[in-house]
């Protein structure tokens, strides 16, 4: 995935000419997680630089770099980081369109390395998607597969609106296929297995966790959808109900923290569409209410492959009454 | 430090010029209070006392090229840069966040309330300018209360590393909202600070009109010519309010007042134009009656203007609206009466 996303930017900074990458060592070092390896050797230093090392001031800056005529692509190092930005990005990025009545729009898409799995300190793993999904002016999307990250960055880069871009970064080194001439579409969620009995609802880094519980669920006969939800702002309703319009039956599956997460707004949208065709209330499978914890506890708190069977069989076996 | 920016000194014709826009200023700030006492505004930011530092600044920039970032409190650049002041008012009437008027087509950007926030626009606007190989340069206000803010101090270190063309435009006032510079700019100046980003850093009496044309002009000219950002501290007081809901006698007396708040920069130019034999009282009186029906024919739009059109609220979340917001935006259509 990591190869896939330095290219999507590499493309991207060529065939765009007002494209600008920025943030902390993202230069001369290519990112601590060198996503922008080598972009500075081959673009120059105005198009890919560095900034200090202050958040708010990366986006701030490039609220001012778009107001140019430009279109940034700034890069916060980890999640936990964004949080310094917040304001510039709430009060700010997400509202510049708006104030100004169309007349400046904000193309930044800014790279978040997002999520859990690297058994890393405080702040280095965060699920910030309900936060930014929140915010009316911003959209949000996070890529669950090398292809999907090349194809998804490209797109957001050309998207004409604040994208929060939030990479998976337990997924950084994963191998896989990138079909550089068959995008599909880059809009909506997307059935990546199809199963008749329950759908997965994942996105980013739980994607594949789902698909490995679907190989595991389909051992004992049951058949698995799992759905990349891909778009977290805003939500593919349509694809969601067409797929549990099929199955009848919908778990959620996120990083997160269960209340207000983005999983009661998937399971509102299923049931505000679904209602009549339900065969259980959606469920819930998610990070608990408590701080993203530190690297010993990462997987107690991220959900397993268990938790997620649990999950599964929790709405399969529920009966009215 | 660059010491040949010295610029000219102003033309008697620019002098006369600055009179009829700081004189326009102050009309229209005493109209718009009385506009809010007389309920056709909800509320009012006002400048009395601050008209030389605003249009000062604004006048020395170059409308093609710079542009300007204001707070909420800047009608006095707005004026100066030639906004239509109906448009600029309408945010005080709540019309629209950022205002009615056109920002790129002003060169000045929409209002907004956080405090500190546009600061850092300006450089990254700045910033824009040097990549584009551009010559503008871009203008931000703040106070002295601003200049606490995180976001200030990461402008000016930014700006200060990459050479940003950009001025930082301190009008000191003495207050933010109940408490005084003392207790709000540890140092004693903002002006002190520049050195640290290494930053040149001037410091202007910014009841003196011209002083501060000057001031910015120089300024600019160093922006301009790539040596990097600027601070200007213009010592200004806030004579009135912070607002129309402020009420500035639970935190100081008329007496301090009196005695704080220096030479009233309208006065000071009239004083100046007259000795220099650069005006005389007819001028004077002309620049008055025009600077009223300024006043009341802004008044007269801002009482024409009616209420936004409800879809608004949806039309400019997004330049490329989603689904769901225009599935909102049907809804509303038909949930409400103000089709």
């Amino acid at each position: 995935m990591q190869a896939a996303l330095n290219r999507a930017l590499a493309e991207t900074l060529a065939e765009d000419p007002r494209a600008v990458v920025l943030g902390e060592d993202v230069g001369r070092l290519g990112g601590v997680f060198r996503i922008t390896d080598g972009l500075q050797q081959r673009f120059g230093a105005d198009r890919v630089f560095d900034t200090p090392l202050a958040e708010s001031g990366i986006l701030g800056m490039s609220v001012g770099l778009a107001m140019a005529g430009f279109h940034p692509i700034p890069e916060v190092q980890f999640d936990g980081f964004a949080y310094p930005a917040v304001n510039q990005i709430v009060t700010q990025l997400a509202r510049m369109n708006y104030r100004s009545r169309g007349t400046m729009p904000m193309p930044v898409t800014l790279r978040v390395p997002s999520f859990g799995g690297i058994r890393a300190p405080e702040h280095h793993g965060e699920s910030l998607e309900a936060l930014f999904a929140h915010v009316p002016g911003l959209k949000v999307v996070s890529p669950s597969s090398p292809h999907e990250a090349y194809h998804l960055l490209k797109h957001a880069a050309a998207v004409p609106d604040p994208v929060i871009f939030m990479e998976p970064k337990s997924r950084y080194w994963q191998k896989g296929d990138v079909f550089l001439d068959d995008a599909g579409p880059m809009e909506g969620a997307k059935v990546v297995r199809p199963g008749k009995h329950v759908t997965l609802v994942a996105w980013g880094a739980m994607v594949a966790r789902c698909l490995s519980v679907a190989e595991l669920a389909a051992e004992d006969g049951i058949e698995v959808e799992v759905l990349d939800l891909r778009w977290l702002k805003p939500i593919d309703a349509e694809g969601l109900a067409a797929s549990v319009a099929r199955t009848r039956r919908a778990v959620v599956v996120h990083e997160a923290p269960l209340t207000s997460g983005l999983g009661a707004e998937v399971a509102a949208l299923i049931t505000e569409r679904c209602f009549d065709t339900l065969r259980a209330p959606v469920g819930r499978v998610t990070g608990f209410d408590v701080p993203y914890p530190s690297g010993d506890l990462e997987d107690e708190y991220i959900p397993n492959i268990d938790r997620i069977l649990f999950g599964i069989q929790r709405v399969l076996e529920y009966r009215r009454g | 430090m660059d010491n040949n920016l010295q610029p000219a000194a102003l033309s008697a014709e620019e002098l006369r010029e600055l009179y009829r826009l700081v004189t326009a200023v102050r009309q229209l700030d005493l109209a718009a209070i009385a506009w809010q006492r007389q309920g056709i505004i909800p509320g009012y930011a006002p400048e009395l006392g601050q008209e030389a530092a605003q249009v000062g600044s604004a006048f020395a920039m170059d409308p093609e090229h710079d542009f300007v970032f204001p707070t909420y409190r800047e009608m006095g650049v707005a004026l100066t840069m030639g906004v239509d002041m109906t448009a600029y008012m309408s945010t005080h009437k709540a019309s629209w966040h950022g205002g009615l008027y056109n920002p790129v087509q002003t060169r000045l950007a929409p209002i907004q309330a956080v405090v500190g926030g546009s600061v850092l626009h300006a450089v990254g606007w700045a910033h824009g300018q040097t990549l584009a190989g551009n010559p503008g340069v871009a203008l931000t206000y703040f106070g002295d209360g601003a200049s606490s803010q995180g976001d200030v101090h990461e402008a000016m270190n930014f700006a200060g590393v990459l050479k940003a063309p950009v001025i930082f435009f301190v009008q000191n006032n003495g207050w933010a909202i109940s408490l005084p510079t003392e207790a709000q700019v540890a140092g004693g100046t903002v002006a002190a600070r520049a050195a640290g980003y290494g930053m040149k850093a001037i410091t202007v009496d910014g009841n003196d009109a011209a002083a501060v044309v000057l001031a910015t002009r120089e300024a600019a000219a160093h922006a301009r010519a790539g040596h990097g950002p600027v601070l200007i501290e213009a010592m200004t007081y806030r004579r009135g309010p912070h607002s129309t809901s402020d009420d500035p006698g639970r935190y100081r007396s008329l007496a301090e007042e009196r005695r704080d708040e220096g030479a009233d920069p309208v006065q000071l130019l009239a004083d100046r134009l007259l000795a220099d034999g650069i005006a005389d009282d007819a001028f004077l009186d002309t620049a008055l009656q025009d600077a009223k029906t300024n006043a009341d024919a802004v008044r007269e739009g801002v009482m024409a203007l009616g209420p936004r059109p409800g879809r608004e609220m949806f039309d400019f979340v997004f330049a490329e609206p989603t689904e769901a917001l225009k599935a909102q935006a049907r809804a509303w259509r038909e949930e409400s009466e103000h089709v």
